[in-house]
């Protein structure tokens, strides 16, 4: 592949992954949240499957095929199972979208500063893209404490682990094949217990608002 | 050799697999003593092929039992036995129709810890580590009221995301490796071929990945989940998670700390886990002086004792390691029989309530004699090996040049024993009403409490092959002598 052609993709595909993470921030409709996230992990894939083409890494390439496979397609999946249940929109969060837009920005230009300079193996054009990856990470925990539907908290955990899978990616061409088989099923694993305590809660609470959670103090 | 290293993951996945697919109610009473009694002595035998300076290796590699790794795996088996085997429902009792989810779950819990502390290889660890949150999410949820279900998701939630910070420290840990030539996450070949990462990035990988691992093993200030999920927890999970899953997580801890302090020299993780052991101890000395649960006092007791364990590794050298490894044993087997009295003393009286429980000695003997003689051990009073441990701690604080954190330490740890003290004293003392008769029972089988609370009170006195195990063991984690 081309180094131009390469580092404009590899451009992209970080562009993308950042514009779905601020669009999950300024959405409330959960459903709107799930195909977000489905198109952020056919974007992460792509990315993948880029950096494998470029490195000429088979084993990569299939691993984009196993991303696209979860990430761009059976959690959404899940997601999208239990969804028309409960509520479909993120009614009342603790933020106001326009402050969580503002301090999501603010997150963006923080990962810019802190994040080392790592000389990957993927190139320099991989190197630029990685403040990207801890990005997501922070704007997932910024998902997680502002949001109070349990079904967004979801959203946060996922957005968090494709932050990570992208840093680990551009840093590193990715883990090992095992290791990487391993978190993916553990990740699933996560969000079907997840599913299936939301269940339990949607039964035993009437609802899925997580700031009902207050039996437990102290 | 290798073949042993199999035992400790094969047994536990193919029992909770029999389980799953048959739902015997006869297999379920006793598949969790039988896992953790193979445990245990795949655990032994481990420790006798270290000492006679062998390291059994299988999987290319990718499992490794070096001493530390015997060691942890004889833990886990010591820790789970007293728990399954003490937490054994009375026979007669009627059959929970989730008897058999119950047990299988808890078969696979023991696996992936042994998984865990066997794995040579930080991204293996790392799964192992996740799929014990996966594997103890339904088994706190198990009482399915609103509180067990609010513990569960707090848990799952918090447990994840913070094992997920830990991750993104070992991609980056990975890509300093990779950085140096070495593209490998076995700390075997890490220690041996010492690449030369860059300093920058892997402090930061380190400081991730020690931040994540410790939300799991329960450091504060990302301790929230920590009473909750083990209060709600039946008796025996509650144990196996204080007892030894926290100090599984503090073990990926020093792993961490061990590649670091290579590189970056002595003492690189310090500031980190000397801020993290005194906040522990101070939210356990806060939380313990007015505590209404004795479930949640166990559980913050827990906090005070991992936060003793991260001011001890912060020390390092030979006598904190030594100390801190020994630690882990005692708190994992007092703790352990303290959670299996407490499930027997709420079959008993109804109620967590420490204010509904008095007179336990003149009332229950049967129960309040272990439950006062495990006290006495988390206090860290002799002949307990936690006295002793203790003592390598702080020794090993204050010959290190942390002399401002470890008399911090103690005047915490002094708040921490009083408050424990007195919660003690107020269940166990005080007269029976009258017309009540004593009641002697143990409400339980007796062995697993006498055995755990010997094996600690005698352990910190066996110098072979104790002690010749533990410097081995510190040895690995680069505390040479």
């Amino acid at each position: 592949m081309q180094t131009t052609v390469y580092v404009q993709l590899v451009g992209l595909c970080a562009g993308l992954l950042l514009v779905t993470a601020v669009l999950l921030v300024w959405r409330r409709s959960l459903r709107a949240s799930i195909r977000l996230l489905a198109v952020q992990g056919v974007a992460l894939a792509v990315l993948v499957a880029v950096i494998g083409v470029y490195l000429g890494d088979v084993q990569l390439f299939a691993v984009g095929v196993l991303v696209l496979g979860l990430k761009g397609a059976l959690l959404p999946w899940v997601l999208s199972r239990s969804e028309l249940a409960g509520t479909t929109r993120e009614d009342a969060p603790l933020l106001n979208p326009t402050a969580t837009l503002i301090i999501a920005s603010l997150l963006t230009t923080l990962a810019y500063l802190v994040t080392p300079p790592v000389d990957g193996p993927a190139g320099s054009a991989a190197t630029h893209a990685v403040p990207v990856g801890i990005a997501l990470v922070l704007i997932g925990f910024l998902l997680l404490v502002t949001r109070r539907r349990a079904l967004s908290q979801l959203v946060g955990f996922l957005l968090i682990d494709n932050g990570i899978a992208a840093v680990a990616f551009l840093t590193a061409g990715g883990v090992p094949v095992v290791v990487e088989l391993g978190a993916s099923l553990d990740v699933l694993l996560v969000v079907l217990i997840l599913q299936v305590l939301r269940g339990r809660m949607q039964v035993k609470f009437g609802s899925t608002d997580l700031t009902e959670l207050t039996e437990l103090h102290d | 050799m290798g073949l042993l290293l199999w035992l400790p993951l094969l047994v536990p996945t193919s029992a909770a697999a029999v389980l799953g697919l048959t739902r015997s109610p006869a297999l379920a009473r006793v598949a969790g003593v039988a896992v953790s009694a193979v445990v245990l002595v795949t655990g032994l035998l481990l420790v006798a092929t270290v000492l006679h300076g062998k390291v059994a290796t299988s999987a290319a590699g990718a499992l490794r039992a070096d001493a530390l790794s015997a060691y942890m795996v004889t833990v886990v088996g010591a820790v789970a036995l007293t728990a399954t085997w003490g937490g054994q429902p009375p026979t007669g009792q009627v059959v929970d129709p989730r008897a058999a989810t119950y047990a299988a779950l808890v078969c696979l819990f023991v696996g992936a810890m042994s998984l865990a502390v066997l794995a040579d290889n930080l991204g293996l660890m790392w799964v192992a580590v996740e799929a014990t949150t996966i594997a103890t999410a339904f088994l706190v949820g198990h009482h399915r009221t609103r509180t067990s279900l609010e513990a569960a998701w707090k848990y799952v939630v918090l447990g994840s995301v913070g094992v997920a910070v830990a991750f993104l420290g070992i991609v980056l840990l990975y890509a300093a490796a990779r950085g140096a030539g070495q593209p490998t996450l076995s700390w075997s070949i890490l220690d041996a071929a010492r690449p030369a990462m860059s300093p920058a990035l892997l402090r930061l990988a380190a400081a991730l990945a020690v931040l994540g691992f410790a939300t799991k093993a329960g450091l504060a200030p990302m301790h929230s989940w920590l009473p909750d999920a083990h209060s709600q927890a039946p008796a025996p999970v509650s144990g196996l998670m204080s007892g030894v899953l926290l100090s599984v997580a503090f073990y990926a801890i020093l792993r961490i700390q061990a590649i670091a302090n290579a590189v970056l020299g002595p003492g690189s993780m310090r500031g980190l886990l000397s801020v993290a052991g005194l906040a522990s101890l101070a939210v356990a000395a806060l939380l313990l002086l007015r505590q209404r649960d004795y479930k949640r006092m166990l559980a913050y007791s827990s906090i005070e004792h991992m936060g003793l364990l991260a001011i001890g590794a912060a020390a390092g050298g030979v006598i904190g390691l030594t100390a801190v490894l020994l630690h882990v044993l005692g708190h994992g087997l007092a703790k352990s029989s303290m959670f299996v009295v407490s499930g027997r003393l709420l079959a008993a009286e109804g109620s967590t309530a420490i204010a509904d429980v008095r007179g336990l000695l003149a009332r229950r003997p049967g129960l309040a004699i272990p439950w006062l003689a495990g006290t006495a051990a988390l206090l860290g009073l002799p002949p307990f090996s936690l006295f002793f441990s203790e003592v390598g701690i702080v020794v090993a604080g204050w010959t290190s040049g942390m002399a401002v954190v470890t008399s911090v330490a103690l005047a915490l740890l002094l708040v921490v024993s009083a408050g424990l003290f007195r919660l003690a004293g107020s269940m166990t003392l005080g007269a029976r009403t009258s017309g009540e008769s004593a009641d002697y029972s143990t409400h339980g089988p007796r062995m697993p409490l006498v055995l755990a609370l010997s094996v600690t009170a005698v352990v910190g006195l066996v110098a072979v092959p104790v002690g010749a195990l533990l410097l081995r063991a510190a040895a690995v984690l680069g505390g040479h002598g």
